[in-house]
């Protein structure tokens, strides 16, 4: 089915299970323990040998000599892969860094070796007697120094990067009368997702099956088989429970390639998760940002000038953060301005991380926007509506196909008690606390993706999904279930839902907020051909049939569903595709965020308070699992705010902080009740669903919410994420 | 992990004497020195599991205070009914640290004796003098943010990681120990804990064999007890500095100070100064500190921590 | 391409990176060094103990810790593996009754205990009331840290019932109440990445009968 069109009146729109904040139809094997995960398999492979991987000891240079002697003949070691063993690699598509290092070294952690043994206590004690030295070669560790004379990004592939322009920013900014110029840092962040990378690979002949825990099968898969250098054919992946990804198992990572070579060398089924202090350094990151921001504006707070520069590195053949993206969309004014400039480090790899751009681009934006409201002594809510706009700045002609930015943030302010806030900051004291608010817009584009599913209804009356999309946590069976209760008329319980496996057709995947308007949109697709069958199979002539309650009716007759599979089931496979409505409309997704934050008069710490987000993203196809999307998201924006960041040592060139003690990620106690409200919306020029997404929405502009607030507490401005103590404390109100 | 042999001992001087035996170590909970197997900083051949010991009880002493058996869990201690009416600070600290699951696990002799945090000891691919004596130090120079800024030398700047030891420090705990040999000895904690010097590796006063049996606290000293842990999230998380205090109605008091050094960091002299107020405790305490630029925020840090200490008390 | 400008920070003039030694062709990476053959496996020892009431006999490498005895030995797969290294509370299991992280707890240890994993709590069938709050509640998403907060959240519970004290406790001789702040302030060993916090906290405010 090809999307061309806006959407009209579809089955989707009877809302009777779509929409419906119906519970988690995997919550009972989650919730027991009984949802298996990649390492999980004993069913699969009860012969499973256990692998261990070995992680480089420097960041660049190569590996002069190994010594694999005493490790092999440790006590039930199997054996071990290195370079040298796995023969010529391929690096895959979406990889910038190979996945197994040696004799050249890429990174920090970067894998060298795969140990396999009978047992895990087996391989981990082997791997310790793997001796490597290394000649170490300078690299580039240090972001500001490489920033110096980078190049611009962000062009086509293959061509040198551009500045965008729109008007004359520099001479509209040099008129303006009110101006703000300033930088702010974010850095480097790990997705730390609780599940490790982990994969369980079975050879069986030369057809290769792993068990993993990817986002994107399709794209798992291809990198998997261009690696081994085999046909993708041959290649299976299977991942129906992801114990969370952020971006981070969007790819192929080295747990994959090196259960499959080590599976490949002992002739039996490997299984391998990486250990904790190994995957902040050896998987990928979201980049550390530096950024510019100028804004002028006319005394009545239209901008008339923005401009909005970032800066970021990454590995050679690395791509840029893209943290202007929402710059170009977000706000009017006549003249406008973002360029990114991109350097090579030789850092870890960074890529995609929930919300890449316009999460750490809304943390820089979203102050700047708070310090421009008070140079004018607007209130940054009003400054923020004022400044709406409801066509593409840099095209006009191109309307969003919705945008509720300033209910958003009107009804937020009225939910919130915004009114309540200070002007002033520094005002509001409470025992030891200052007390204070902050607000932010909060902005994601939707991405339409080509998405596929097959759809069978049995004999039994029973539906049966079939899709390689993936849940990660995002509730994709349950959102597909009902998607295909609404379309066929049946219950809930009458779907089955099965996920994650190459055999099944290709979906969206798990990522950039655009899986499950996407892939939904595949089942609505895929349905409405089994409508057709169906419809053909019982004897109906009209297209205008109703799917309710077990039956089809078209004019006065009404027929039982199963009565169409009484000679056998019926099976349609069909996909979603796009037309060019996302170039004539601009599809985003909008909201607001309120935070109310106490920072510790004494010590300087911030702690939440209170936490509110308006949405307006499409239909939300279910609210229970959306609103987790959306306080997930909200919580670990206040991560960025407050805690998250990857320390690099700048002589060694890794990220010194790698584990979960190290690196701190919000916990119970860091976060308070979280209010979400969703607006009503159905997005018709989106697909046939009327849905986007809300999974990264929920992120951008929640760190300069709470940055807002701090400054709003304290009256001191901090523009280096995150905001820990040491960057007011000087500056903190005297004590007694 | 390297392998070990494991062996559960049945009373503390056959647990000493087993402990003689290069590369034995005791096992208590286990909570940290497993954590440090699993990467080889720790390698132990031997392990002797104390929990068979009884060990686990606190009773009155003599002279009024308490005696705490080293294999009594955090949760255990910081429950007591004892402890917390008259020793709150212990109780306080305790439960700032670490998470239920941890302390429902941990032990007080363990708490006593858990290493540092330092990145660079847990990154075997760096150069330690405390893991690896002689190899350098990774920290200096590196990324020093939580390390120690008082008490330093040129080999480490690892800081105590322990909540606890704070707590047992303010209030004047004495560790008793057993030796291979049956003979007892009582060790001031002021003087268990050392600074690095240029062994960073001798952590405590602890000779080889040396087992802890239990901890005493002297009698109660009445006052104010207070136990400020700052740290960039909420829980679960180790202090960027710490302050356990004991303020009495005039003012006078002791503290002792988490997270600033390779041990609880207490200094005598300064308690003097209490009536004075924060500023000029912080500036005795920290007279001869040498922070890092990362981690040079401490000291104002702890002296408005101490504030917040003093004024607490002051409305308690 | 070795770097002759290495880091001489220490005063011995030792090279501080440690793992490479580009300038001592000699000298192995700090991680290796010192290293003979490994010695051959010290024997399995046997260990008793009941798991979800049932009584297991086990002959383990002492290596073994609960959790991978748990997970690999016993197959239940409920208990989860996060960091290994008591980091993040998704291994949290409870052990006569108490929560403990069964990732640095060797299973030897625990010859005699009674261990309860998420197993033992209830099945999809027949759910503990805290599973089903959390399925009310969503009070998860990726799910693999669910099990572990659903044991802590049980035995969070219990432990306010029986007053031990907390960190957010205003009096601490006072008893503890199942209050939001306390259910949050225990619950902080159990990371969820996901971010799942709020909902959790509204799943045990459900159990306990208390408002969150």
């Amino acid at each position: 089915m090809k999307f061309t069109e806006p959407a009209s009146t579809n089955p989707i729109d009877r809302m009777t299970v779509v929409g419906r904040p119906h519970d988690r139809i995997d919550g009972p094997r989650k919730t027991t323990g009984t949802a298996p995960y990649a390492y999980e398999r004993h069913a699969e492979a009860p012969n499973a040998a256990y692998g261990w991987i070995i992680g480089a000891a420097i960041a660049k240079g190569r590996i002069r000599s190994m010594n694999l002697d005493d490790a092999r003949g440790a006590p039930g070691v199997l054996g071990i892969v290195t370079a040298a063993e796995a023969g010529k690699l391929a690096k895959g598509n979406f990889n910038t860094a190979k996945l197994l290092g040696g004799p050249e070294i890429d990174h920090y952690h970067q894998a060298v070796a795969i140990v396999v043994a009978e047992s895990f206590e087996q391989a981990r004690a082997a791997a310790g007697l793997v001796r490597i030295d290394y000649d170490r070669a300078k690299g580039q560790y240090d972001l500001d120094e490489a920033l110096k004379g980078a190049p611009l990004a962000g062009g086509e592939e293959g061509k040198p990067g551009k500045e965008d322009r729109t008007g004359s920013f520099e001479s509209a900014f040099d008129a303006a009368p009110v101006k703000l110029d300033a930088e702010y840092t974010t850095p480097d962040h790990s997705h730390a997702m609780m599940e490790p990378f982990a994969s369980l690979a079975i050879w069986e002949g030369d057809q290769l099956t792993v068990w993993t825990s990817n986002q994107m099968i399709a794209w798992g898969r291809g990198d998997l088989a261009k690696t081994l250098g085999m046909p993708k054919e041959k290649v299976r992946l299977i991942s129906p429970y992801v114990g969370g990804g952020f971006g981070g198992k969007l790819f192929l990572r080295a747990d994959a390639v090196m259960a499959a070579l080590g599976a490949k060398a002992v002739g039996r089924p490997v299984k391998v998760a990486m250990q904790r202090p190994l995957m902040a350094n050896n998987a990928t990151h979201r980049p550390a940002t530096t950024q510019r921001i100028r804004i002028g504006a006319t005394k009545d707070g239209a901008i008339q000038a923005i401009a909005h520069e970032s800066g970021s590195g990454d590995q050679p053949g690395g791509g840029p953060e893209t943290a202007v993206n929402q710059t170009k969309l977000l706000y009017a004014g006549p003249n406008r301005l973002t360029a990114m400039r991109l350097a090579v480090l030789n850092l870890p790899e960074g890529n995609a991380m929930r919300a890449p751009g316009e999460a750490p681009g809304m943390m820089a934006l979203e102050i700047a926007m708070d310090e421009m409201a008070e140079k004018l002594g607007m209130d940054p809510v009003a400054f923020r509506v004022k400044n709406d706009t409801q066509v593409d700045p840099e095209k006009p002609e191109r309307r969003f196909s919705q945008r509720q930015l300033v209910r958003c943030l009107e009804e937020g302010a009225q939910r919130f008690g915004w009114s309540q806030r200070s002007a002033k900051p520094a005002q509001v004291r409470d025992g030891r606390w200052l007390v204070g608010m902050g607000v932010a817009a909060a902005f994601r584009n939707h991405m339409n993706m080509k998405s596929g599913a097959r759809v069978t209804l049995n004999k039994d009356g029973r539906v049966v999904v079939e899709t390689d999309m993936t849940d990660i946590g995002t509730g994709s069976y349950t959102i597909i279930a009902q998607t295909a209760a609404e379309m066929m008329g049946v219950p809930m319980d009458a779907v089955d839902v099965r996920l994650g496996d190459s055999d099944y057709p290709v979906s969206a995947g798990s990522g950039g907020q655009f899986g499950a308007a996407n892939a939904t949109a595949g089942v609505y697709a895929a349905c409405v051909k089994l409508r057709e069958a169906v419809a053909q199979r019982l004897g109906f002539n009209s297209a205008d049939l109703n799917f309710a309650d077990g039956r089809v009716t078209g004019g006065n007759r009404s027929v039982a569903l199963r009565d169409a599979v009484t000679s056998g089931p019926l099976t349609a496979e069909d996909r979603i595709e796009f037309g060019t409505l996302d170039k004539s409309y601009q599809l985003s997704t909008f909201g607001a965020h309120f935070v109310e934050v106490g920072v510790d008069a004494y010590t300087g710490v911030t702690r939440l308070r209170r936490m509110l987000a308006v949405c307006a993203a499409g239909r939300i196809l279910n609210p229970k699992a959306a609103r987790s999307q959306m306080i997930g998201a909200m919580t670990m924006g206040v991560g960025s705010a407050l805690m998250e960041e990857l320390a690099v040592d700048k002589r060694f060139g890794f990220f010194v902080n790698h584990d979960l003690a190290g690196y701190e990620v919000p916990v119970h106690a860091d976060i308070p009740h979280q209010e979400v409200i969703f607006l009503e919306e159905a997005d018709d020029k989106a697909n046939p669903m009327k849905a986007k997404g809300v999974g990264e929405l929920g992120l951008c502009g929640v760190g300069a919410a709470v940055a807002n607030a701090v400054y709003n507490a304290t009256g001191v401005r901090i523009r280096d994420y995150p905001l820990t103590l040491e960057k007011h404390l000087d500056r903190l109100p005297a004590i007694a | 992990m390297r392998p070990f042999t494991y062996e559960r001992a049945k009373d503390a001087v056959s647990a000493a004497r087993a402990a003689t035996k290069p590369g034995a170590k005791f096992l208590a909970g286990g909570t940290n020195l497993l954590d440090l197997m699993k990467i080889e900083v720790e390698t132990p051949t031997h392990l002797i599991d104390v929990q068979d010991l009884k060990l686990d009880r606190i009773e009155k002493t003599k002279d009024g205070g308490l005696r705490i058996g080293a294999f009594v869990t955090n949760t255990a201690l910081a429950a007591d009914e004892r402890v917390r009416r008259d020793y709150g600070v212990l109780s306080r600290a305790i439960v700032a640290g670490a998470s239920g699951q941890l302390r429902n696990k941990a032990t007080t002799a363990g708490n006593l004796l858990q290493r540092t945090r330092c990145p660079y000891f847990y990154d075997t691919n760096m150069a330690c003098n405390k893991r690896k004596p002689g190899s350098g130090c990774g920290a200096i120079g590196g990324y020093s943010r939580q390390l120690a800024i008082v008490g330093t030398s040129s080999d480490c700047i690892a800081t105590n990681p322990s909540d606890m030891n704070v707590a047992m420090r303010v209030l004047d705990a004495v560790v008793e120990t057993v030796n291979p040999e049956g003979r007892t000895r009582a060790i001031p904690i002021a003087d268990f804990h050392r600074l690095p010097g240029n062994t960073p590796h001798i952590e405590t006063a602890l000779q080889p064999g040396e087992l802890i049996t239990a901890v005493t606290l002297p009698r109660p000293v009445g006052g104010t007890h207070i136990y400020e842990k700052v740290r960039d999230r909420a829980s679960y998380a180790f202090a960027l500095v710490s302050v356990a205090a004991i303020v009495q109605k005039d003012g006078s008091g002791r503290i002792a100070v988490g997270g600033v050094a390779h041990k609880p960091w207490r200094v005598e002299a300064a308690e003097a100064a209490m009536p004075q107020g924060a500023k000029a405790v912080t500036a005795r305490l920290f007279a001869d500190a040498r922070p890092t630029k990362d981690n040079e925020y401490k000291v104002p840090l702890v002296e408005r921590t101490l504030a917040a200490a003093i004024s607490q008390a002051r409305t308690a | 391409m070795a770097d002759s400008s290495e880091f001489t920070v220490s005063r011995r003039g030792v090279i501080v990176g440690g793992a490479a030694t580009a300038m001592a062709a000699s000298a192995p990476a700090e991680a290796q060094t010192q290293r003979s053959t490994m010695p051959a496996d010290p024997p399995a020892m046997a260990v008793t103990f009941k798991v979800n009431g049932k009584p297991r006999t086990l002959s383990l490498d002492p290596r073994t810790t609960l959790l991978d005895t748990l997970r690999e030995h016993l197959h239940l797969t409920g208990t989860k593996k996060g960091c290994d290294h008591g980091q993040c509370g998704a291994c949290t299991v409870l052990v006569n009754g108490e929560r403990i992280n069964s990732c640095l707890s060797l299973a030897l240890q625990h010859d005699g205990d009674s261990i309860t994993t998420i197993e033992g709590l209830g099945t999809p069938e027949k759910l503990h009331p805290m599973q089903a709050a959390f399925v009310r509640h969503d009070g998860y998403q990726c799910g693999y840290c669910t099990p572990g907060q659903i044991c802590s959240a049980v035995a969070v519970l219990d432990e306010i019932k029986r007053g031990i004290p907390s960190h957010v406790q205003a009096d601490l001789t006072a008893e503890p109440q199942a209050s939001g702040i306390e259910m949050r302030e225990r619950m902080s060993g159990n990371i969820c990445r996901c971010g799942a916090y709020s909902n959790i906290a509204d799943a045990m405010a459900d159990v306990a009968g208390a408002k969150a």
